[in-house]
């Protein structure tokens, strides 16, 4: 089976926390949650898992810490942490949404989650972000409410690492880290990226494809880490 | 004490806390108590899961100070998001750890605690009663002064408690229960099992984190956290959560939902939930 882009996504997204050493590694999203074990199974041996409700494990899933919400909340606000969120908006500064659609927060069209940690987050320790459909109502001018907090706020966040889309992966290094367009998955032109986000993009030289994930780390998706295919509900095959 | 006893003592207007996290060990037979009782215009302050809804649907909340209201397996609450989109609800939404250092100065008599979550995004705008406050140390550092929140009252279910009023989590996270019992006027306890003060040590004393001196009343509730999970007395009521959230999303089905499980007491509501 050739390489699908759903396995191209979690590669991406593992390349995320690629040198971030003992970290809190918080993927929000089915594809993140693999790619942060793919990382931490090969190049990020040293990166920290949870298993989702309050215990840090091992690749093996063997308990070896125990992590309840105060602990999170605590790991995040020391800088211990790189979570991997996923956005109901995003602008070209990195200011994220997922507390409200609509003008008025009062009496929003659409009420979301709420704020949840993106604030603290945002400030605190590296962001990077999850966007399993890349669309214009995703990739906004201007956000309605800012969760997260972009580039253009003072104080500006801790560091947006990375957005890793359906279509391609994007970073914080235009100028005055305007959102840039860095690869294109396999298959997807730059023109279906443009069409599909709602702001000019920073778009320099020729845009290399997203690398695909090698031998062993597709071995390890399709074997170890997602024998199931769930990540094929989130990015569907072809 | 039973749980119409324990919001017997609560007033209308009262700001109270609700311990848990989203769908996961709430205090929801004192939750369906309040449900059958007169109070109104309550402030409600929740890691929200369906107690938010439950209670907003009731038109019981005047204003929320929360982080998130979630199921947790379902991501959106249908009550929470109706009450939000009609404008029926003031609105006080902080990022989730400021909720914490609200009720830790509270707990110890402190105006605010500094952090740095929340500055620079719209909570500060949407919330124009936060101040921030300059470290009055060489790094100069601007923070945002979160202030206190104390509690008229707090509302926690734990897996055992004694009945002087010690109480003991048993699953993998106490989440904020001590913080709001000990932010409260009054916390009232609810808990799977009321044992004798003698049986508390054998589960382990790290797990004894809610002490009799935070506590002004403890109520036995077998199965009183349902639907949400109880671990490890139980899992949450997936099929149940399911039904409510469908209930939620149709007025002639929410009806129908308050007639079958919520008109009648506890007793009903647990008979009519192992009836299905």
């Amino acid at each position: 089976m050739s390489v699908t882009r759903a396995e191209v996504c979690i590669a991406a997204c593992a390349d995320a926390w690629r040198g971030d050493g003992e970290l809190l590694a918080s993927p929000f999203g089915v594809i993140p949650s693999i790619g942060a074990r793919l990382a931490r199974a090969t190049f990020a041996p040293d990166l920290m898992l949870s298993d989702g409700e309050a215990m840090l494990v091992t690749g093996d899933r063997a308990v070896e810490g125990w992590v309840p919400f105060r602990s999170v909340f605590d790991l995040a606000w020391a800088g211990r942490r790189h979570a991997m969120m996923m956005p109901s908006q995003l602008d070209r500064f990195g200011n994220m949404n997922i507390s409200a659609i609509g003008a008025d927060f009062a009496k929003p069209d659409r009420a979301l989650i709420g704020m949840r940690g993106a604030p603290g987050n945002t400030a605190c320790h590296p962001v990077s972000y999850w966007v399993p459909r890349h669309q214009a109502r995703v990739f906004v001018p201007k956000v309605d409410v800012v969760s997260g907090i972009g580039y253009d706020k003072t104080p500006g966040p801790y560091g947006l690492c990375r957005v890793v889309t359906n279509l391609a992966v994007l970073d914080f290094g235009g100028p005055y880290h305007a959102m840039r367009l860095v690869s294109v998955h396999p298959g997807v032109a730059v023109a279906e990226v443009v069409a599909n986000t709602g702001f000019d993009l920073v778009i320099a030289g020729e845009i290399p494809q997203t690398r695909s994930p090698d031998s062993d780390e597709l071995r390890l998706i399709r074997e170890v880490l997602d024998p199931r295919e769930t990540r094929h509900r989130e990015v569907p095959l072809g | 004490m039973t749980a119409d006893e324990v919001v017997a003592e609560l007033r209308s207007g009262m700001t109270i806390g609700i311990g848990g996290w989203g769908s996961r060990r709430k205090p929801m037979s004192l939750v369906r108590a309040i449900l059958r009782s007169p109070l109104s215009d309550l402030t409600i302050v929740s890691y929200g899961g369906p107690d938010v809804g439950l209670l907003l649907a009731a038109g019981k909340v005047k204003r929320l100070v929360y982080g998130f209201v979630s199921l947790d397996s379902i991501p959106l609450e249908p009550h929470f998001q109706a009450a939000r989109q009609a404008g029926a609800v003031e609105a006080t939404e902080w990022d989730e750890g400021m909720l914490q250092w609200a009720l830790y100065a509270a707990s110890l008599r402190l105006p605010f605690l500094p952090t740095r979550a929340g500055l620079g995004s719209d909570v500060t705008r949407l919330d124009p009663d936060l101040r921030t406050v300059r470290s009055p140390y060489p790094d100069g550092e601007e923070l945002l002064a979160v202030p206190a929140l104390p509690l008229d009252a707090a509302l926690i279910h734990l897996n055992r408690a004694d009945a002087a009023g010690n109480a003991q989590f048993l699953g993998p996270d106490l989440y904020f229960d001590d913080l709001f019992a000990a932010a409260a006027a009054r916390a009232y306890v609810s808990c799977e099992r009321l044992v004798g003060t003698a049986d508390l040590a054998a589960a382990g004393v790290a797990s004894l984190r809610i002490t009799r001196w935070m506590t002004a009343g403890v109520i036995e509730s077998q199965n009183g956290a349902h639907f949400t999970s109880c671990a490890p007395d139980y899992d949450r009521d997936e099929a149940f959560q399911r039904e409510y959230v469908a209930a939620a999303k149709d007025p002639a089905r929410w009806k129908e939902f308050t007639e079958r499980y919520l008109s009648g007491t506890e007793a009903d509501y647990q008979r009519a939930v192992r009836a299905r």
